[in-house]
């Protein structure tokens, strides 16, 4: 007969620790809970809390802006402001906004990611672009290129990119903004290379040469695609992929990550390349209007917001390498080290995000038509 | 006689003295060779890496990341989440493991199937399900918003996901076991007079005692470790719902590679602590019982 | 031996304990997935039929199955034998090594990805060798079938280790001096005996290969038609606001599973009772 008492004791003792164990743990942490919802508690008189949804590369500028908000919020109104943070990919993060998290504001890669919080949700007035300056975008930025120190493949513009030898490393446009706009950025410099200028896309007259252009254009892209052997997620997985692994020989980037990345990852290894022509990248804003009006926070946020423009939020965002709006206040050694380029918009170059989204990136468009060919090869 | 199905090697009666059911030294060792080389390259080279990696910038570094507090809350949440799930997922699993193993009835294949389905859920799958029930163009959402309750992006949401995802563990580990061990000695107490309590506690839980405790590790891994359901509903909002897993994430993504795998390593030294622990009370038992078979 | 003694009426608690599981079981893990097959049912079929018949999306099941199968299948055969020996022999180092085939379950598979991707890119310690070898192992298919063999391997290794231990010495010992070679008593007596077992583990392993995301996509290199996983396709939809699509690709990935469990549990009774008589 087997006698169990001895291991049943160590089972039991065991159990009973476990229990004691979770019991403790649980009482502390709800405890813990509890004080923390206390001091965020938007209804309170004192303490406000604002939180802020927005994309990956953003984290070092909003550390930043967030300090001295807070700060200046004290001084004007006496008022205790902290601002929660959520990053991510920006198309995950409207994805979550639009699904119930409760962000005050959002301060996305796209504006077409903001346009579909406001129409899958209606959580953000249709009008929001017209809310704040510039199209509700305080900063901007464009697309460059990292190639390894020394630039051993000689890559100066886009149309090297396409050199046989050359593997490019980008993330993917179907779930990143950022690789968004390093595909319209090459579709653009294809347009502007074909017809000298883009206006020409508005015109009647010459359908056919812009017919041709984008043509030129998708068989460029097709070709450049054919070179990317690695395609991240998001823009941060592929900065990873190209400096700590080692892998492709360019890294098609938001300008703004490509110098944080040399800052970060070393001098030594990288360096950058300013293209003849981007795009201009216009990162925007947004108050989240059902959820500023139900927790009584639209004042704060719409002060938040509207303190990305002014003199101290303008010279933060050149600070972390984002081109600023309004110069005029900004130190001339910030502004010094953006490379000057031609740019060109998404409304200019494809008639606005909505269309540029339908036509390149929605399943069945461009995008996923020039990366099929890949069926037929080996 | 000895205890069922998940017995610590140094209880079985085998050793390899026995000259007939014994390989060959060279087979032996070829067999060890190639254990330790599939082993080696699959598990301590990736958990050194993470250690190594852990330690790059020095110790002090390492500390720093440790006791940053948006670190500390990740802990503590995760803490609270496995807290939550795991004592549950005990319960239901040792509750569905005696129904399934000591009574027949019709549909049972399907019940195993459908207690194993979490399992093979993407973890991706599994968030995305309570995004339909919870989020605010969910099936429940607008009541909850209505009544000014917050499930997804919030710790009730992450519990749920937790919970889905690691629900299988425990169940999934007793139910072969009990399968092989039987019904009759359970049986043979039920006859003696023992009680259904007294018979689970003294006759069943002794028999299942390291499958349970292993589904508990199990469970508790997975719960801590949990990274593509929890991120899916927690939002990601900084030092209040990120987990460990998902604060990881955001250290490696803001290119903090050493801190990343610091954080990392808490739960690597969590999990060979957990294993230790069990292999001490193995040994413990296996003490005891010796000492127990020695009395007449 | 144990006789397959199986009476109702003896043991107490069968309608509380199956009462119980049913309505866990529901609460937990049906009432969610009704949430999610609603929401296909309100979709339109040929969307539907759309979404899951992509190229793009065929190839990623293609994948997803393949290596799944590839990684369960190593993991059967070196499952296999890492449970023998740390059941049968006694080496230095082989408690250490024990515990360590837990370490894919504690590991959040975020961070196994990402070391894993470390490991294996052609400038990884181990990458280095096989990139000389003119094998590239991250970004391609092999390398989401490593990525799945660590995640899988525990499930293989800790369901054949209780069955190895729960082997009786005196059948061996039988087949022995019945003149068997060892190799004829392994391949007569010992594996059918522990194939159950393996048989859910590879059931296991396969079934958590197939869904696997965390770990996979960061060295799968995410190329579409070539190594691009089902999961991160559901994703990516998701972040397309393509609700249906991610839906429906969920929903093919969920019935295949569930009918290979199925069979697997179906195959497990039947070897049992095949043992049996």
């Amino acid at each position: 007969m087997n006698s169990p008492s001895p291991s049943s004791v160590v089972i039991l003792r065991f159990s009973l620790g476990l229990v004691l164990g979770v019991l403790i743990v649980s009482s502390v942490l709800t405890g813990c809970d509890r004080s923390n919802s206390v001091a965020t508690d938007p209804r309170g008189t004192k303490a406000l809390s604002l939180l802020n949804v927005s994309y990956d590369p953003t984290r070092e500028l909003y550390a930043e802006v967030n300090r001295q908000f807070s700060a200046h919020w004290r001084a004007t109104t006496g008022q205790e402001v902290s601002i929660r943070m959520s990053h991510g990919g920006s198309g995950k993060q409207a994805r979550a906004v639009i699904d119930g998290l409760e962000a005050d504001v959002v301060t996305l890669a796209l504006a077409y990611d903001i346009d579909s919080i406001a129409l899958h949700s209606g959580l953000i007035a249709p009008d929001w672009q017209h809310r704040f300056p510039h199209n509700s975008a305080p900063y901007t930025s464009t697309i460059v290129f990292l190639v390894r120190k020394g630039n051993p493949k000689g890559i100066k513009d886009w149309g090297d990119l396409v050199k046989p030898d050359v593997a490019v490393i980008t993330p993917n446009p179907k779930s990143s903004g950022g690789a968004r706009w390093n595909y319209l950025a090459a579709w653009g410099y294809v347009l502007k290379r074909e017809l000298g200028d883009l206006k020409k896309l508005r015109e009647p007259k010459p359908a056919e040469d812009v017919a041709n252009a984008q043509l030129k254009a998708r068989q460029f892209l097709t070709e450049l695609f054919r070179r990317v052997p690695v395609l991240d997620s998001g823009a941060r997985g592929a900065t990873m992929t190209f400096v700590q692994r080692g892998i492709g020989d360019v890294l098609l980037s938001w300008e703004n990550e490509a110098f944080l990345a040399v800052h970060e990852l070393g001098k030594d290894q990288i360096e950058i390349i300013v293209p003849s022509i981007s795009i201009l990248a216009e990162p925007s804003v947004a108050v989240v209007d059902t959820v500023v009006d139900r927790r009584g926070t639209r004042q704060v946020a719409e002060a938040y917001l509207q303190y990305l423009y002014s003199p101290a939020g303008q010279a933060a965002a050149a600070q972390h390498f984002y081109r600023p709006r309004d110069a005029s206040a900004v130190p001339v050694e910030l502004l010094r080290r953006f490379p000057k380029l031609e740019l060109f918009t998404v409304d200019e170059a494809f008639g606005g995000w909505q269309k540029a989204q339908r036509e390149h990136f929605d399943d069945g468009g461009v995008f996923d038509a020039i990366s099929k060919p890949r069926l037929s090869e080996p | 006689m000895l205890i069922g199905g998940g017995v610590p090697s140094a209880l079985t009666g085998f050793s390899a003295s026995s000259a007939v059911t014994a390989e060959r030294p060279v087979v032996r060792w070829a067999l060890i060779g190639v254990a330790i080389v599939f082993l080696g390259l699959f598990l301590v080279i990736p958990l050194i890496a993470v250690f190594l990696q852990a330690f790059e910038k020095g110790i002090a570094a390492y500390f720093r990341a440790l006791l940053d507090p948006d670190t500390q809350s990740a802990v503590r949440l995760t803490l609270l989440v496995a807290a939550v799930a795991v004592p549950l997922n005990t319960v239901f699993g040792v509750v569905a493991a005696w129904a399934i193993t000591k009574f027949e009835f019709a549909g049972k294949n399907a019940l195993i199937t459908l207690i194993d389905l979490p399992f093979s859920i993407s973890p991706v799958v599994a968030g995305l399900v309570f995004v339909f029930l919870f989020g605010r163009q969910g099936w429940l959402g607008p009541w909850l918003e209505a009544h000014g309750v917050r499930v997804i992006f919030a710790v009730p949401g992450m519990v749920l996901a937790t919970v889905f995802v690691t629900f299988p563990f425990v169940a999934r580990e007793l139910i072969p076991l009990m399968k092989a061990q039987g019904t009759e000695e359970e049986e043979a107490a039920r006859l003696l007079g023992a009680s259904g309590w007294q018979t689970f506690w003294r006759v069943t839980l002794p028999n299942i005692k390291w499958g349970l405790l292993y589904g508990i590790v199990l469970c508790n891994g997975r719960a801590m470790g949990e990274f593509g359901a929890v991120s899916v509903v927690s939002g990601h909002v900084r030092g209040q719902t990120n987990t460990i897993p998902l604060h990881v994430e955001i250290l490696y993504n803001e290119y903090n590679v050493a801190a990343a795998f610091a954080v990392a390593s808490l739960l690597a030294t969590l999990a060979l602590a957990t294993l230790a622990l069990k292999s001490l009370l193995e040994w413990k038992v296996a003490r005891q019982l010796a000492e127990t078979d020695a009395k007449p | 031996m144990r006789l397959a003694l199986k009476r109702h009426g003896v043991l107490p608690g069968f309608g509380l304990t199956l009462g119980l599981t049913l309505s866990y079981l529901s609460v937990v893990v049906l009432l969610p997935l009704t949430a999610l097959l609603l929401k296909a049912a309100r979709a339109d079929l040929g969307q539907l039929w759309g979404a899951v018949s992509d190229p793009r999306v065929v190839a990623s099941y293609r994948l997803s199955f393949g290596a799944s199968l590839a990684g369960a299948l190593v993991n059967a055969v070196f499952g296999l034998v890492v449970a023998w020996v740390l059941v049968r022999y006694t080496f230095p180092g082989k408690r250490l090594l024990d515990a360590l085939v837990d370490l894919p379950f504690a590991m959040p598979t975020a961070v196994s990805g990402i070391t894993l991707t470390t490991l294996y890119a052609p400038n990884g310690w181990i990458g280095k060798w096989f990139a000389n070898a003119g094998i590239p192992v991250a970004y391609t298919p092999l390398g989401v079938t490593v990525a799945l063999i660590f995640t899988g391997l525990p499930f293989v290794v800790r369901t054949v280790q209780p069955a190895i231990a729960d082997l009786e010495a005196e059948v061996e010992e039988a087949a022995a001096s019945l003149g068997a070679s060892r190799w004829q008593t392994f391949w007569r007596v010992i594996l059918p005996s522990i194939l159950p077992a393996l048989l859910t583990g590879f059931a296991l392993a396969f079934a958590r290969g197939l869904g696997e995301y965390g770990s996979v996509v960061f060295i799968s290199g995410n190329m579409p038609m070539k190594t691009e996983i089902a999961p991160l396709l559901i994703v990516t939809k998701l972040e397309q606001y393509d609700m249906v699509g991610a839906c429906a690709i969920a929903l093919v990935m969920l019935g295949v599973s569930f009918l290979f469990l199925l069979a697997i549990n179906g195959l497990q009774w039947w070897s049992r009772r095949y043992a049996m008589s």
